[in-house]
C-alpha cells in the first residue's frame, strides 16, 4: 500500500477534479448546440426562481438545454391572496442540463392588512433569492427502465428586505441559506410526474419574514412533494404540498399547497395557474387565492 | 467460400431484400431491438396494427428528413432498410408478432455522432406521427418508455 501523503492527496483530489471536468466536456468534443429538452422537461418556474413546480423546488435544471448547450428562463409569478398579494419575477441559467444558476426577487404586499398589523398599508415585504443546483444523477425523462430518479442538491441564499420589521416580530436574521436535495421522476408507463424535495430551512414565509424565531432559531427539515399527470404532451395537471416551518411566535405559519395546470403554449412559453392555500399568513387566516406564472425561456 | 458461407449462415435474409444495400454481416437477434415486447396485443391493437405503425413510422421518417436539426443525419442512409426495419422494430415491441431482423441499436447509430437533441427531435416526429394516426396519449407514453433507455446505446457524444 502506498502511504497517504498530503500531495498525494492533492493529487488525488486534483484528479478527481479534472476527471469531473473530462466527464462534463469530454475532449472527442460533441457539437455544442442550444435546446433539445422534450417539452415541459424543464419544469416551470417556482416562486423561489429554481425550476420546478409553483411551490417547490425540483431535481429538473432550468432551460431547454441538453448535455450539450446552454438555456435559460425569466418568469413573473403572480399570487392574488385575500388580503395579501405576493410577487415574484426571476431568471434562472441551465447549463449543459448539470448546473443551474437562479435569481428571484420577491415581494410580499401587506395591502390593507398591513394597517391592521401596525405597519401600514400596503406596507410591503421583499427578498433576493440567488439559487444553484447541481444535478448529481439520473435523468428524470430518459431512464424510463429504472425507477431511479433524477437527483439534484442545492442552495439558496436568500435576502430579505425590511431587516428592523422582521426582527421586531421576532425573526432572528434577515438573510441566510436553505439547503435541499431534490428528487424528480417522470413516469411515462402512467404518464406520471413526482417530486421529492427535502429542504433544510429556517425562513419564515419563504424568508419574507427573516429567518429563525423565538419557537424555532435553527434549521429544520420540511418536505415538498408533487405529482403530476400529463394529459397531453404540453400540458401538465398536478398537485403540491410544502411543509414550512412555525418559528415566530407572533403568528401561526401553515404549510401550503396547491392544485396545478402548467400549459406549454409553444416550445418557449409556458403559463401555470393554480388554486394555492398558504394557511395563515401573519395571523390573517385562510390565505387561498390564484397562483399565476408566466415563462419564457431558450 | 468459407466467408461467404458463414456470412450466409449469420444473416440469411441478408440476399432477399430487394432496393436495400447490403450491410455487413451480423447475428440475428429479436433482442438486436433493444427492449422487450409488450405482454398480449393491447398495444399493438391500440396502434391499429401493422398498417397504423406503417403510417407512424413513415410520417415520423419524413417530418424527420424534412427537419433542417436532424436530416443531415439520414443523408446516404439506406432509407428502405431504415423504415423496414423500424416497422419490424416496433412491431416486435408493441407484441404485434413479428421478428426483428435489425442490427442492435449500438451498431446501427456507430459513428453517426447522435446527440441527445437528436433523439428529441426525432421523439417530437414520432410523437406528431402517433397524433395523426389518433394512438391515444397514454398508449404514446408506454411505447416511449420503451424507447427512452435506448439513449443510452445511441447518444454516443
Amino acid at each position: 500500500m502506498e502511504r497517504l501523503t498530503y500531495r498525494g492527496m492533492m493529487t488525488a483530489s486534483l484528479t478527481v477534479a479534472l476527471a469531473a471536468v473530462v466527464v462534463t466536456s469530454p475532449a472527442h468534443a460533441a457539437e455544442r448546440r442550444n435546446g433539445g429538452k422534450l417539452l415541459l422537461t424543464d419544469g416551470v418556474a417556482s416562486a423561489e426562481g429554481a425550476a420546478g413546480g409553483g411551490l417547490a423546488t425540483w431535481a429538473v435544471i432550468a432551460g431547454n438545454e441538453t448535455r450539450d448547450g446552454i438555456g435559460g428562463a425569466a418568469h413573473a409569478t403572480y399570487i392574488a391572496l385575500p388580503d395579501y398579494d405576493l410577487t415574484s419575477v426571476g431568471a434562472a441559467l441551465g447549463v449543459s442540463d448539470r448546473v443551474e444558476l437562479s435569481y428571484a426577487y420577491q415581494t410580499f404586499d401587506t395591502r390593507a392588512a398591513g394597517a391592521a398589523l401596525g405597519l401600514g398599508r400596503g406596507f410591503t415585504f421583499g427578498q433576493h433569492i440567488i439559487g444553484a443546483k447541481l444535478r448529481v444523477l439520473g435523468d428524470a425523462v430518459w431512464d424510463q427502465d429504472t425507477l431511479l430518479p433524477q437527483i439534484a442538491i442545492g442552495a439558496q441564499y436568500k435576502i430579505a428586505e425590511k431587516g428592523d420589521v422582521i426582527r421586531a416580530v421576532g425573526g432572528r436574521e434577515s438573510r441566510s441559506v436553505d439547503f435541499f436535495i431534490a428528487a424528480t421522476k417522470v413516469w411515462l408507463p402512467a404518464s406520471m410526474v413526482f417530486n421529492t424535495t427535502l429542504r433544510y430551512t429556517k425562513a419564515n414565509q419563504f424568508g419574507l419574514l427573516g429567518f429563525g424565531g423565538p419557537r424555532q432559531p435553527d434549521r429544520t427539515a420540511q418536505v415538498e412533494a408533487s405529482a403530476g399527470r400529463l394529459v397531453t404532451s404540453n400540458l401538465l395537471l398536478g398537485v403540491e404540498y410544502r411543509m414550512k416551518p412555525n418559528n415566530l411566535a407572533f403568528a401561526r405559519e401553515d404549510d401550503a399547497y396547491d392544485l396545478f395546470a402548467a400549459w406549454a403554449v409553444r416550445r418557449n412559453v409556458s403559463i401555470t395557474a393554480a388554486y394555492v392555500d398558504l394557511g395563515d399568513i401573519a395571523t390573517v387566516d385562510k390565505q387561498r387565492g390564484l397562483f399565476l406564472s408566466l415563462k419564457g425561456g431558450f | 467460400m468459407i466467408p461467404f458461407a458463414l456470412a450466409l449462415a449469420l444473416s440469411p435474409q441478408l440476399a432477399i431484400r430487394p432496393q436495400e444495400q447490403a450491410v455487413p454481416p451480423y447475428e440475428h437477434h429479436d433482442a438486436n431491438a433493444g427492449a422487450t415486447p409488450f405482454r398480449g396485443a393491447g398495444m399493438w391493437r391500440a396502434f391499429h396494427g401493422s398498417d397504423g405503425v406503417a403510417r407512424i413510422v413513415d410520417r415520423a421518417i419524413d417530418l424527420s428528413q424534412s427537419d433542417p436539426r436532424i436530416s443531415d443525419i439520414f443523408k446516404g442512409h439506406d432509407m428502405i432498410r431504415l423504415r423496414r426495419t423500424l416497422k419490424e422494430q416496433f412491431c416486435y415491441i408493441l407484441g404485434g408478432g413479428c421478428g426483428y431482423s435489425g442490427r442492435t441499436m449500438a451498431a446501427a447509430h456507430r459513428d453517426m455522432g447522435v446527440q441527445v437533441a437528436d433523439m428529441s427531435a426525432l421523439v417530437e416526429h414520432l410523437q406528431s406521427a402517433m397524433r395523426s394516426e389518433g394512438i391515444a396519449f397514454a398508449a404514446q407514453n408506454r411505447f416511449l418508455a420503451k424507447l427512452a433507455p435506448m439513449h443510452r446505446t445511441i447518444v454516443k457524444r
